[in-house]
């Protein structure tokens, strides 16, 4: 087939985009979500739980859209690497049922108001930790045979999963406290500054952790990383990694910094995430499938691609829209007079 | 233990999709009325609506936030139970549920929190504007998907190449030969549902007599509404019948338990239909009726059952009843509509008691209904996923085992049978409570210090001050 457009390194970027924002967007609110299980009180419950009411449904959105645009643009990464998680994503599903209907069950249903409170946490962190697992499994890779998936629903469950899984609780968590520092004041500011430091910390530890054990169990990131001259050209990521976690531990400890902690989490993330695409570019399904290998037909993503390119512009004029209409500080007790 | 992984999957997607329909039976409903309420206050000025609609976004936001979460497991079970029909159909179907996604999902999304917690923050123009962005949202959803499940039903526009499907023209492959009467079926379905809803609950407040002028509205309106819509249905249902007849033969001779083909039909009204001996017990037949109303003419020809090789045939006893319970459940609601005119008619629609309690029973009526329709419809599809094309047996993730599927099934029914007895509970609590007297403050709504339930039994929900 002769074609004027090559759509795959479009709807890569898309994609990669969307999946981004998810993990930033449903990141920091899961982060709260967790946290919200650490505040002493309802009160600053009800304030953590109000910094993210009116905007979680958006957030989550992506997540959707993330699934549905890795359908509509990969379709063989979607048919391999959903099935092939199974359980996680099993769990992250029935995760983020409780955790999302806890925002509205939790205040009117007056007798079961601490069974909520921990849907709602014990949710935000499962889905959370779910997620991590399915990422892990993901940079390890999958057993496939043909177009399909031909491991067991178990083999995602390895050492390195578990350790994304729980690297990405503290991620989330970092994210979370940056946003209630951002929307917060007063004790629950300076408590997420706290729970913001511990998280900042066990993330650095995570990425160490995770950095060298790609490259050893994998000979293609390895080659990727190490093989001079291309260590120089990726010399910058792991130093501005480490720049970024020194602003931002600062930041969480100045209590004048309102913006600076939110802003140096979402760097940390930016370029984790950087990090992971370039170990793994061009493959989708890593080891066996590149993204040209498992896109859809051009007709596919011609046709989906005229309306995304209109949409998702005017998505977020009016996503950004509602955000500024909850803009400021938020507190349990406002507009009530 | 060995448990087949295709009959396991099939129940547990029955499973998930049955509760989530349920939501946008209400929620595509609700958001329209909601709108309407809105924009006449607007236009009128009379706080009443604003007291109705205040009370009905309550009882949204709880189905719309259970809308969202069963709703964010809909697309992953095409992932993780339907890999194989993902990856065949994913070409023609992804851009739709993709679509679904851009122009829907992200429009009931970012407005709904406008909606819910923004009435003191935004100009109320701006209020409607959400109200309306959310119900454009709402229908927008049930457009595309209903065309990805027509597509299935009637597929058009597609070429195959090596076992998959590829587009080749995308206007056909949405209005597919099903799509239209399938899409005004269903929506008019769903107002129907949340008419009965909004109907049942206006009677309950008005016997209550505390809330009644918000109950006489309620009631007053959706009667109306219901007087239109419910011949409006039964019309688009025989529409749909046609169709159906047209393009799935094989679905309507099991609808109807016909074995043999035949001129001058009868219709079956009541039967037990028996695969073995390909043949009914205990029916109760009217001659030539059959013919009638699915040909409307009176030798009309009408294929059997027995036209189709055995392999190829849906399974009869389910759609057969299922269409009954359906059809009933039309004719109830034509009977409630007709009746509540006529007391309206005489005058006494309000002091009517039996009338009213007789409303407050035929709450469930609509969603009993949309059910019922729709397992005809996709039970009467097999044993195709896309009609006549792709089995349902080779659509299956090849990886699931009996028993992991045993395990997310059970999960499944464990979280559902949890989760929605407790959002009914919820929704009834916010009922009985019944509208606000006064105008209420409170800018963000969730997580109020003092919620209304705790507040004492009987609190308005304005208790901000
Ligand atoms: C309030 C709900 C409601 C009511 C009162 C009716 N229906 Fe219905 N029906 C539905 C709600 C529904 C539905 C749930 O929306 C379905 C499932 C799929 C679809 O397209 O609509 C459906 C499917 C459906 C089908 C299956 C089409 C197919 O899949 O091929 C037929 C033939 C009819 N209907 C016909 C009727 C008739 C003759 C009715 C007269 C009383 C009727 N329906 C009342
Ligand atoms: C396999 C089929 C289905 C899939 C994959 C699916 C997917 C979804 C998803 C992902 C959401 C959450 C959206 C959000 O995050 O805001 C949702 C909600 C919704 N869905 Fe479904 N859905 C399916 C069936 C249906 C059907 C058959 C209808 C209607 C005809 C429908 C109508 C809606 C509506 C109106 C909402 C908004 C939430 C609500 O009103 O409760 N869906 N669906
Ligand atoms: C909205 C209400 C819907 C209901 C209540 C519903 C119900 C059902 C039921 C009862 C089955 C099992 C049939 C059987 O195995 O005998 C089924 C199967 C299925 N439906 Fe639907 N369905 C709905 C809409 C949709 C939509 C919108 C889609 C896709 C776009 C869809 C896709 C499927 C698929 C892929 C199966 C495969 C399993 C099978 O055929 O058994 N359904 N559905």
């Amino acid at each position: 087939m002769t074609q004027v457009l090559d759509f795959v390194p479009i709807w890569t970027l898309i994609l990669g985009m969307a999946v981004f924002f998810y993990v930033l967007l449903d990141g920091f609110d899961l982060g709260v979500g967790m946290l919200f299980g650490f505040a002493p009180d309802t009160a600053s419950r009800n304030t953590i739980m109000n910094s993210i009411a009116p905007i979680w449904d958006g957030n989550e959105t992506w997540l959707v859209f993330g699934g549905l645009g890795l359908l509509a643009a990969f379709p063989l990464a979607f048919a391999i690497i959903i099935p092939a998680t199974y359980f996680p994503i099993l769990a992250m599903l029935l995760a983020l049922v409780f955790r999302g209907v806890a925002f509205e069950f939790r205040f009117r249903d007056g007798e079961r108001k601490t069974f909520w409170d921990h849907a709602f946490s014990y949710g935000s962190g499962i889905a959370t930790f779910a997620q991590g697992v399915v990422l892990g499994s993901f940079i390890q890779g999958y057993e496939v045979t043909g177009r399909a998936f031909s491991g067991s629903s178990f083999s995602f469950l390895t050492p390195f999963s578990i350790l994304t899984g729980i690297a990405l609780l503290f991620g989330y968590g970092l994210l979370g406290a940056g946003w209630l520092i951002l929307k917060t004041e007063g004790d629950i500011q300076s408590a997420a500054r706290r729970h913001g430091r511990v998280c900042l910390v066990a993330v650095l530890v995570a990425i160490a952790i995770v950095s060298i054990w790609t490259p050893l169990t994998n000979l293609a990131v390895a080659d990727r990383w190490f093989a001079w001259p291309k260590t120089l050209l990726l010399a910058p990521v792991p130093i501005a990694t480490a720049a970024v976690a020194i602003v931002t531990w600062r930041a969480l400890g100045n209590s004048q910094a309102q913006v600076m902690p939110f802003a140096g989490a979402i760097l940390l993330f930016v370029l984790s995430y950087s990090g992971i695409a370039i170990s793994l570019y061009p493959m989708i399904v890593p080891h066996h499938f590149t993204l040209w290998e498992a896109a859809s037909s051009d007709r596919t993503q011609a046709f989906l691609l005229v309306g995304t390119l209109v949409l998702i512009p005017v998505i977020l004029m009016y996503s950004s829209w509602s955000y500024w209409v909850f803009r400021g500080k938020v507190r349990a007790d406002i507009g009530y007079h | 233990m060995d448990f087949d992984p295709v009959l396991l999957s099939r129940l547990q997607f029955a499973w998930v999709i049955g509760w989530h329909i349920l939501l946008p039976a209400l929620t595509v409903g609700l958001a329209a009325y909601i709108t309407l309420l809105e924009g006449l206050n607007f236009v009128t000025g009379r706080q009443v609506y604003v007291r109705v609609s205040m009370f009905w976004i309550k009882i949204f936001s709880i189905s719309f936030g259970m809308g969202v979460v069963t709703g964010i497991v809909m697309p992953f079970q095409f992932g993780t139970n339907w890999s194989r029909y993902s990856d065949a159909t994913a070409n023609v179907l992804s851009p739709l549920f993709a679509y679904e996604g851009l122009t829907a999902f992200f429009l009931e999304a970012a407005f709904l929190g406008v909606l819910l917690f923004g009435r003191k923050l935004v100009p109320q123009w701006a209020h409607f504007v959400a109200a309306l962005m959310v119900a454009l949202g709402t229908l927008l959803s049930s457009f595309w998907i209903l065309a990805a499940n027509s597509w299935m039903q009637t597929p058009a526009g597609y070429e195959i190449i090596d076992g998959r499907f590829f587009p080749t023209d995308w206007l056909q492959v949405i209005f597919n030969p099903s799509f239209p009467s399938r899409l005004a079926h269903t929506v008019v379905a769903f107002f129907i549902t949340t008419g009965f809803v909004v109907m049942g609950v206006g009677a309950y407040l008005l016997r209550r007599d505390r809330s009644a002028e918000e109950g006489r509205t309620m009631l007053s309106m959706t009667l109306w509404l219901l007087t239109v819509l419910v011949p409006l249905q039964i019309f688009l249902g025989d529409h749909h019948g046609l169709n159906t007849l047209k393009y799935q033969p094989a679905k309507l001779a099991a609808i109807e338990a016909h074995w043999e083909a035949g001129r001058r039909v009868p219709i079956t009204l009541f039967a037990i239909p028996d695969e073995k001996t390909e043949a009914n017990h205990f029916s109760v037949d009217v001659p030539f009726v059959g013919s009638l109303i699915l040909t409307h003419e009176i030798d009309g020809e009408v294929k059997g059952l027995k036209d189709f090789p055995a392999d190829q045939r849906p399974p009869v006893a389910i759609p057969f009843f299922a269409f009954r319970i359906m059809v009933g459940c039309g004719l109830v609601m034509l009977g409630i509509v007709l009746l509540g005119g006529w007391l309206r008619w005489r005058g006494r629609l309000d002091d009517a008691p039996l009338f009213l309690q007789l409303c407050q029973l035929a709450i469930p009526i609509g969603f009993i209904a949309v059910i019922a329709g729709w397992v005809v419809t996709e039970v009467g599809r097999q044993p195709w996923t896309v009609y006549g094309l792709l089995r349902t047996a080779d659509s299956v993730s090849p990886s699931l085992t009996g028993s992991d599927l045993l395990i997310s099934l059970l999960a499944y029914v464990v979280v559902y049978l949890f989760m929605y007895p407790s959002g009914v509970l919820l929704m009834w609590r916010i009922v009985r409570i019944g509208p606000a007297t006064e105008e209420p403050d409170a800018a963000i709504e969730a997580g109020r210090p003092k919620a209304p339930v705790l507040a004492g039994g009987h609190v308005g929900v304005g208790d901000g001050a």
